[in-house]
């Protein structure tokens, strides 16, 4: 009985062998350890054997049955994994297809880097504050410390607009967002006379000087300008923020400098170069060789600028620096023509 | 402003500073230095990977291999007429240099001669500028055979040597020029090229620029040293002057030089003024721009013997006064100028001589023959100068000077330089005195400084003693007192104010002095104020942000357009006008940006399968000589395919009016918006009247969209073939609706889900029939989609059948007889109210 046990153990183990699909599988299952297969038989017929013979034949037959079973298990295993081989090898794609696009909205690069400015800024604490685009010469010019025929006005030469009887003041469309600054002042003041609260606040918004319009310059332009009015701001109060935000803005590590300048509406006034960040300083077309570029202008607001926003000088001091969003980014991205701002080319807007 | 290293050092000793020091020096005191131009000096050479500092020009000479050396006779040569042989010396051994010079031609073959002629001599090896090739090309010296005569050096032009563009001949030096001496050392310079701001027109001559730099290295500063003899009759005998306004004219001053010979200035002036920019003329023209361009004085010559003449030989009257309008004056460049009361003029008693601080007049201009000179300073209004130079386009070394102010003390001190230079090149003898009308005198202003202002307002603690050394290092005069110091402003500054500014002004100063970059870096210890945002602000950049998640591309356009640009679109009775255009493209201020986002779209036309852009922007409606007002508006345009076409999506259908509401709608919710209704369109002429709608948020129209009118569309050169979808909202409106804010629970309980269809008649609005479920069905209906529109033969002619699915949902699992009790209720209302019939 012990021979015909290895014998029919041999023979199913040898059939298992040759078997790669699931049907097969199943006919070896019922042939071998099935109800009426040989093994099974085996079983059927344990009650004729002797007393000796039982426990012998018992446990020789139910180690060939666990081999059979475990073998089956196995085989079964192996079988669904080379179907499963096979079917994922059918479906291979080609992956270098392109993929199916959705039209997606941007915003436009301007847009991008007034955010960029204006969310350092407010983390700096400075708060957006908006005003108009069309001015009075009062406003722009006259109040920010620009005396009629003053050489600075060569600086930022202006559109005009038709309006009569206003040779005194005339209307113009703002050549900077500072205007801003004796209206916010102004507001300030009214919220609290005998007491001006401080001020932080960034003025962002389009800016437009009477210009040709070429690679380098243009008549419409963004800018940004921070604003801190309060008792015992100082310059070097201006330097620490202006440090604060370079850094914010290009990164821990960039170098910077102050330069000696002149606008009418501050004083001191410097300008402010960080080293090229192109080169790195080495010197390079961006930077004209010189190692630095210059990102923004800034000063302590100007005691007439104070006065005519309502703040004594005496007692309250201020700084402000102006940027513009589409000179960074000309820097940053290496853009040669300034035109493309304005001239919306997709092609173009879709870089960023 | 270029200035010539050479010539700042007559006023201070800049030994151990190299080119660049001193470049940079300056640039962090407001003196930006664009461009440092060597013309001799040695170049810094970078290695690769080294920062450069400055933009630079020009080459360093060779000490061993350019020379000084003189020319002791001029030889003709064998083969060829136009050139010449030069025995020369250049200090170690005799040479002989071919050269075409012209302005040696003339000792052609005259033997030895009696003095040597001092030249700058380039050897074999020596790299310069080639003379001949245009533009400035390097090359190296070789030697070579011209017309069978070995050539392998030669005397140098200052195009060769880089010191000006000048090719005509050779230079020739001084006749003490050291033979033999490297001709860097003796004459290599570097050129400075300065921006002057507005506010420091006081540096834009050699002395300002020396004077900083003394403040900001702690050296001395060498005043000019102005010496000359003086003989015969008195200037004031000989010449009286009337200022007639003294606030157009503060101040004239006038000297007279006599028998002056008019010939070329020494060769070592000639060379600084071009390095200056400056051309030379000739001893007398060159006095005068050379006194100008060191001390900052602009002066003018006249030849006295004209003036003389048509005072009669007698006691000539200088007038000065305003022009009478459309008065003539021939300026010295032979142009006939028609002037307005704004000019001023500087006349005699027989009319006009010269247009006041711009130009000279032709007739009393110095010349060739001219003997006697008398040379005014004088101090006029910047602002009629900047007007004047203005409007005859006449931008002068002068008119740039004048025109930024120019202080009355310096009249006098340009004066006397002039006559001094006039003497020592013109050969001439100055008059004693010189007459000087100064009624307008300017008072040097004067400020108090504390310690504690200084704390204040640079953050730096200094004591007075400090301040005072700082300030006197530029020339101000100061006094300690026991609680101030108190500053005078030196007499050549007219930027300095008294009072708030004036210490403002005064603190400018000390901080250049003491160096932006040794004030420390500090936070701002005043209170923060409330950090309130702003809402307005932010509710815009949120609109941005859900226009772009739906899809759509933002545009930044010109505010300036044309009127008949936009009346494409709708036409406007009036406008903001820009009195200037720079183009009549760019006339008006916009009124509409449907407009504006059209523009943008059409110049995209071909450049995308679909194009959907909107722009966020100001429009400008007039308000008659006041400021307009500003109304904040969002425009949208598209135009072109549905989907993005792909390598299995071959044709998607065109964008339409639908496209464009799925859009908006999904825009309001995302704003919070609720109760939105669309209406026909009230007032939007320039959409197809068929499709377009008012977009109302409770009952208030907050803007309008839909497809473009096609006769609109034909007004455009090119918006492509599909339909254009425009919308445009006003934020004002949009944003003062107020929005619904809070969420309806999410049921626990399973929903049912039902379609049912129903056909009406096509001109029911499918609104009209949603809103009738939703009532009938109550708030068990939460959801009503209608996901099929379907017109046939079939259901009829006229009829349109409209497929909904509905979602059922309570605080309670719901049976499918309670859904079908609802059902039938609304189906029953939808018969009685639009006659309509259930779709089997």
């Amino acid at each position: 009985m012990l021979d015909k046990l290895k014998e029919i153990e041999k023979t199913a183990l040898e059939s298992l062998q040759s078997i790669t699909d699931q049907s097969a599988l199943d006919a070896w299952r019922i042939a071998n350890v099935g109800r009426s297969s040989p093994l099974m038989m085996v079983f059927a017929e344990f009650g004729k054997l002797s007393k000796e013979e039982k426990p012998v034949v018992g446990v020789a037959a139910n180690r060939v049955k666990v081999a059979l079973e475990s073998a089956l298990a196995e085989r079964a295993e192996a079988v669904k994994n080379a179907a499963l081989a096979k079917s994922l090898e059918e479906e291979k794609l080609d992956v270098t297809l392109p993929g199916r696009t959705k039209h997606i909205g941007r915003l436009h690069p301007s847009t991008q880097q007034l955010r960029r400015v204006l969310d350092i800024l407010a983390e700096m604490g400075f708060q957006v504050y908006t005003s108009r685009e069309v001015e009075t010469d009062e406003m722009n010019f006259q109040m920010l410390n620009f005396a009629p025929h003053h050489p600075a006005r060569e600086m930022q030469d202006s559109f005009y607009i038709e309006a009569e009887g206003r040779e005194e003041n005339p209307i113009l469309m703002r050549t900077h967002t500072s205007p801003g600054q004796i209206r916010a002042m102004r507001e300030a003041v009214a919220s609290n006379p005998q007491n001006p609260p401080p001020i932080r606040i960034a003025l962002p918004g389009m800016c437009y000087r009477y210009e040709q319009i070429t690679a380098r310059s243009e008549i419409q332009f963004n800018q940004v300008e921070g604003l801190a009015v309060g008792k015992n701001i100082t310059f070097a109060d201006l330097k620490g923020t202006i440090a604060d935000f370079v850094r914010r803005m290009f990164g821990e590590g960039a170098r910077l400098r102050f330069r000696a300048s002149y606008f009418p509406f501050t004083e001191p006034s410097a300008e402010v170069d960080v080293e090229c960040f192109v080169c790195g300083g080495k010197g390079c077309q961006v930077c004209k060789n010189s190692g630095w570029l210059e990102i923004l202008g800034c000063g302590m607001v100007h005691p007439n600028v104070l006065q005519n926003g309502g703040y004594d000088p005496k007692i309250y001091s201020g700084f402000a620096w102006g940027m513009g969003p589409e000179r960074q980014l000309m820097l940053r991205n290496k853009i040669s023509d300034i035109r493309y701002f304005w001239g919306n080319d997709v092609r173009f807007l879709e870089q960023f | 402003m270029k200035i010539p290293l050479s010539w700042l050092k007559n006023f201070i000793n800049l030994d151990g500073l190299s080119v660049e020091d001193i470049a940079r020096k300056l640039t962090l005191a407001g003196m930006e230095v664009d461009e440092i131009l060597y013309a001799g000096l040695p170049m810094p050479t970078y290695k690769d990977g080294e920062k450069h500092e400055f933009k630079t020009n020009g080459i360093g000479w060779d000490k061993d291999k350019v020379v000084v050396a003189e020319i002791r006779e001029v030889k003709p040569h064998p083969n060829a007429d136009r050139l010449t042989l030069l025995d020369l010396y250049d200090g170690q051994q005799e040479q002989v240099v071919l050269t075409g010079a012209p302005n040696i031609f003339h000792l052609k073959g005259t033997g030895k001669l009696p003095k040597p002629i001092k030249v700058a001599y380039a050897k074999e090896g020596s790299t310069l500028y080639d003379g001949h090739a245009d533009g400035l090309v390097l090359t190296t010296l070789k030697r070579a055979k011209i017309r069978g005569v070995d050539s392998y050096s030669m005397v140098a032009s200052e195009k060769e040597l880089g010191i000006s563009e000048e090719h005509d001949g050779i230079i020739i030096l001084a006749d003490d020029a050291p033979v033999g001496m490297p001709l860097v050392d003796y004459m290599g310079d570097a050129v400075l090229d300065i921006s002057i701001l507005p506010n420091m027109a006081r540096n834009a001559n050699v002395i300002g620029i020396a004077r900083e730099l003394a403040a900001l290295t702690g050296r001395e500063l060498k005043q000019p040293n102005i010496q000359f003899v003086t003989s015969g009759d008195s200037v004031n005998e000989l010449v009286e002057i009337e200022i007639t306004n003294s606030e157009l004219n503060p101040r004239f001053v006038a000297g007279l030089i006599r028998n002056v010979e008019i010939k070329p200035s020494p060769y070592q002036i000639q060379r600084r003024l071009r390095l200056a920019g400056q051309r030379p003329i000739n001893s007398i023209v060159d006095a005068t721009n050379y006194a100008m361009i060191e001390l900052g004085e602009p002066l003018h010559a006249f030849d006295y013997d004209v003036l003389k003449e048509r005072a009669d030989n007698k006691k000539i009257k200088i007038i000065t006064r305003a022009a009478k309008d459309g008065e003539k004056l021939t300026t010295l460049d032979g142009a006939e100028r028609t002037l307005t009361s704004m000019n001023v003029l500087v006349c005699d008693e027989k009319g006009s001589l010269s247009l006041a601080g711009v130009m000279g007049g032709s007739e009393s201009e110095v010349t060739d023959k001219t003997k006697n000179v008398l040379l005014e300073g004088a101090a006029w209004n910047f602002i009629n100068i900047r007007r004047t130079a203005k409007q005859h386009n006449l931008p002068s070394e002068a008119s740039f000077r004048f025109s930024r102010g120019v202080h009355p003390a310096l009249a006098e001190q340009g004066v006397k330089r002039g006559l001094q230079y006039m003497a020592e090149w013109g050969g001439g003898v100055a008059a004693p005195g010189l007459v000087d009308e100064y009624p307008l005198k300017l008072k040097d202003s004067v400020v108090d400084v504390t310690s504690q202002d200084v704390k204040r307002l640079l953050g730096i603690d200094l004591t007075l003693e400090q301040i005072s050394e700082l300030l006197t290092r530029l020339e101000f005069k100061c006094e300690i007192t026991n609680t101030h110091l108190r500053v005078a402003a030196p007499a050549h500054r007219m930027d300095i104010d008294e009072g708030v500014v004036g210490l403002a002004d005064v603190l400018e100063e000390v901080a250049r002095s003491y160096g932006y970059d040794n004030i420390p870096t500090t936070t701002i210890a005043d209170a923060l104020p409330p950090q309130a945002g702003n809402p307005i602000h932010e509710w815009e950049e949120h609109l941005r942000d859900l226009l772009v998640a739906l899809g759509l591309q933002e545009v930044v356009t010109y505010r300036m357009t044309s009127a008949e640009k936009e009346s494409r679109v709708v036409k406007y009775d009036d406008y903001v006008r820009v009195a200037n255009p720079i183009a009549p493209e760019k006339s008006v201020l916009r009124r509409n940006l449907v407009a504006s986002v059209l523009d943008a779209l059409e110049k995209n036309i071909r450049l995308g399968e679909t194009l959907s852009l909107f722009e966020i922007g100001s429009v400008f409606e007039p308000v008659k000589n006041d400021l307009p007002n500003e109304w904040r508006r969002f425009a949208v345009a598209m135009t072109g395919l549905r989907e993005a076409t792909a390598w299995d999506v071959k044709a998607s259908p065109k964008l339409d009016f639908y496209d464009l509401k799925g859009r908006l709608e999904l825009l309001l919710s995302g704003l919070r918006l609720t109760n939105i209704t669309y209406a026909e369109v009230d007032s939007a002429p320039y959409l197809h009247p068929g499709k377009a709608a008012d977009v109302k948020v409770d009952g208030k129209v907050v803007g309008v969209f839909g497809e473009l009118h096609p006769l609109v569309k034909e007004k455009y050169n090119s918006l492509g073939d599909g339909p254009i979808l425009v919308a445009e909202f006003d934020l004002e409106i949009l944003r003062r609706v107020n929005p619904t804010y809070g969420i309806t629970p999410v049921s626990e309980f399973p929903p049912v889900y039902e379609d049912i269809a129903i056909i009406v008649n096509d001109a029911v609005a499918a609104a009209a029939v949603e809103a009738m479920i939703r009532q009938t069905g109550g708030k068990t209906v939460t959801s009503v989609r209608l996901f099929d529109v379907y017109r046939d033969e079939k259901i009829g002619v006229g009829k349109k059948s409209l497929a909904y699915s509905l979602t059922y949902q309570a605080e309670k699992t719901l049976t499918d007889a309670d859904a079908a009790a609802i059902r039938t209720k609304i189906v029953k209302r939808l018969e009685h109210e639009f006659s309509a019939k259930l779709r089997s």
